[in-house]
């Protein structure tokens, strides 16, 4: 069964066009990601999908309820976490909770199996304000709320935005937990490396999506070959590498560069050949298959989206 | 400023500490930064980074302990300190409802530059981001990538000595966020001293040295490749998740 049917959306604010006409259908039972930088057009369109926004143009359909004229019903099912803290700052954890499960005619006790295992980590602080919660317990407790009725699906807007790299993995392996308990979870955010968790993905920038797919056969298409360059000077190497070989066929990626020339077949040796006569010395050069910042990056100067 | 291997210290820290109430923040911190160096500040969340930075930024006191920033003591000289920094963070950069122009006159008139020199570093400044056209834009109107980029180039429109940057590309598109690491090496060739924070391990890699925060003490610090090795890692990545949860 889709879970989210999505067929030709645009939604403009003023003069920006923040979504342009835009397709996608997200599956039952889905880890789905919604992947690109602020701007993208993520909360704009997760907005139209949980009815908080109207489109300009186009059909959205959230399990199956058109979210225009079905939003009453619609509303009962999901579960939405906005990516600004949205909870009452100054009721408790506890009362926040208790609140969430009233408005949608439900108790904590009905549906505790669902947030147990999230809820027992800030148990703890359960008579403290939530404005006083630090960053990664407020993201728990909203979490906490936007499942406490039991919803079919719930759709998280950037909660690993601004968070730490540790806090981050535990987010998802929560994330995961839920997705095993049956429920469809959409998710978005910018960084790119957290493509991996997801079933499938979507690369959206400037309110267009670059691929939808899962991550693996994203990475699977890019186009010619990727080069992994190791060497000192990494920084004017680079310079020099897009300065022969044009604008954006040479990345940093930590200490090495990635490198790719789709209009040129190469060999590593040649590439060293090449790389030495401009006076570097690199350490290693090996072909490495592309990673989504990757594939992102070529899709975006493919459409020439780079601002 | 003192010597020590034929590097310069443009940041010293001895015994920091800085307390709220009962909670101790920042818990008898020691680091040197060298001049010209870009200086990595992790840690996770709550970790006491923010403290740390407002301290060296000269907007916070240490409860104990030594800090000289650029030569200045943050007891006696914090204004000093204000000076001769720059700041930027990905929350609050530039005003939205100034035009570029504007901004950039703003900042330069708040570090004292005469209009000569902001009129001639303005120019210098949008031709450098092929942002000419976009002088008598709002920044409202202009795109999250060029405002980071911009909002860097005014924080360090009067050429500080160091420049703090405190998330500065978070959200931002991958491309753009390797240009904004090309302007702060640009940064650096002109003897700027970089101090940021983030969140992305891969701009860890790009760091000089770097410094790890667990619990309001620093944890680890050495150069990236130093790091890996201590802690028999493969990334910044698993050396960040070694070290912070355990």
């Amino acid at each position: 069964m889709k879970i989210a049917q999505i067929h030709n959306l645009s939604k403009s604010y003023s003069d920006t066009q923040a979504l342009k006409n835009i397709s996608l259908e997200v599956e039952q039972g889905e880890l789905f990601g919604l992947i690109g930088p602020d701007g993208a057009g993520k909360t704009t369109l997760f907005r139209i999908l949980v009815s908080l926004l109207l489109p300009d143009k186009g059909e959205v359909f959230l399990l199956g309820k058109d979210v225009k004229k079905d939003f009453k019903e619609l509303r009962q099912h999901i579960g939405y976490m906005p990516g600004r803290f949205s909870l009452y700052e100054d009721l408790t954890v506890e009362e926040n909770l208790y609140f969430y499960a009233t408005v949608f005619g439900t108790t904590i006790q009905e549906n505790y199996h669902l947030i147990k295992d999230i809820y027992q980590q800030i148990e703890m602080f359960k008579t403290r304000r939530a404005g006083k919660l630090s960053g990664g317990m407020k993201q728990k407790l909203a979490l906490c709320c936007a499942l406490i009725h039991n919803p079919e699906v719930i759709v998280l807007d950037e909660p690993t935005t601004g968070v730490d790299a540790v806090s981050r993995k535990e987010f998802w392996d929560m994330l995961k937990s839920l997705k095993k308990q049956g429920i469809t979870v959409l998710v978005s955010t910018p960084y790119m490396d957290e493509a991996s968790m997801c079933d499938r993905v979507a690369l959206i920038q400037k309110g267009e999506l670059l691929s939808v797919a899962p991550p693996a056969q994203i990475e699977s298409e890019f186009e010619g070959d990727l080069f992994e360059i190791k060497a000192d000077n990494l920084h004017s190497l680079k310079n020099k590498l897009n300065e022969k070989y044009g604008e954006h066929s040479a990345h940093l990626f930590g200490q090495s560069i990635h490198f790719s020339n789709p209009n040129q077949e190469i060999s590593e040796q040649e590439l060293s050949d090449l790389i030495e006569q401009e006076g570097f010395h690199p350490s290693s050069i090996k072909k490495i298959k592309a990673g989504i910042e990757d594939c992102f990056m070529h899709l975006m100067t493919a459409k020439k989206g780079i601002e | 400023m003192k010597e020590q291997d034929d590097k310069q210290i443009i940041i010293h820290v001895d015994n920091l500490v800085k307390k709220f109430g009962d909670f101790e923040a920042n818990k008898d911190l020691c680091f040197d930064v060298y001049k010209g160096e870009i200086f990595g500040f992790l840690g996770a969340n709550g970790a006491g980074k923010t403290t740390a930075i407002k301290i060296l930024s000269g907007l916070s006191s240490p409860t104990s302990g030594i800090v000289e920033v650029a030569g200045f003591d943050v007891y006696k000289n914090a204004d000093d300190i204000k000076r001769n920094i720059g700041y930027m963070s990905q929350k609050f950069s530039l005003y939205e409802d100034l035009t570029v122009k504007e901004n950039i006159r703003f900042y330069g008139g708040i570090y004292g530059m005469r209009a000569k020199l902001i009129k001639e570093r303005t120019h210098e400044l949008l031709s450098r981001l092929e942002m000419t056209d976009y002088a008598d834009k709002l920044i409202a109107e202009i795109p999250l990538g060029w405002k980071q980029k911009l909002a860097f180039s005014v924080a360090v429109l009067h050429r500080p000595k160091i420049v703090f940057l405190d998330e500065p590309t978070g959200g931002v598109d991958p491309i753009t966020r390797r240009q904004f690491w090309d302007l702060i090496y640009e940064a650096v060739e002109d003897g700027i001293t970089v101090f940021v924070t983030t969140h992305y391990m891969d701009e860890a890699e790009y760091c000089h040295r770097v410094s790890i925060m667990v619990d309001g003490r620093i944890a680890a610090l050495d150069t990236p490749d130093g790091l890996k090795q201590q802690y028999g890692a493969g990334s910044m990545n698993d050396v960040f998740l070694k070290l912070a949860r355990a």
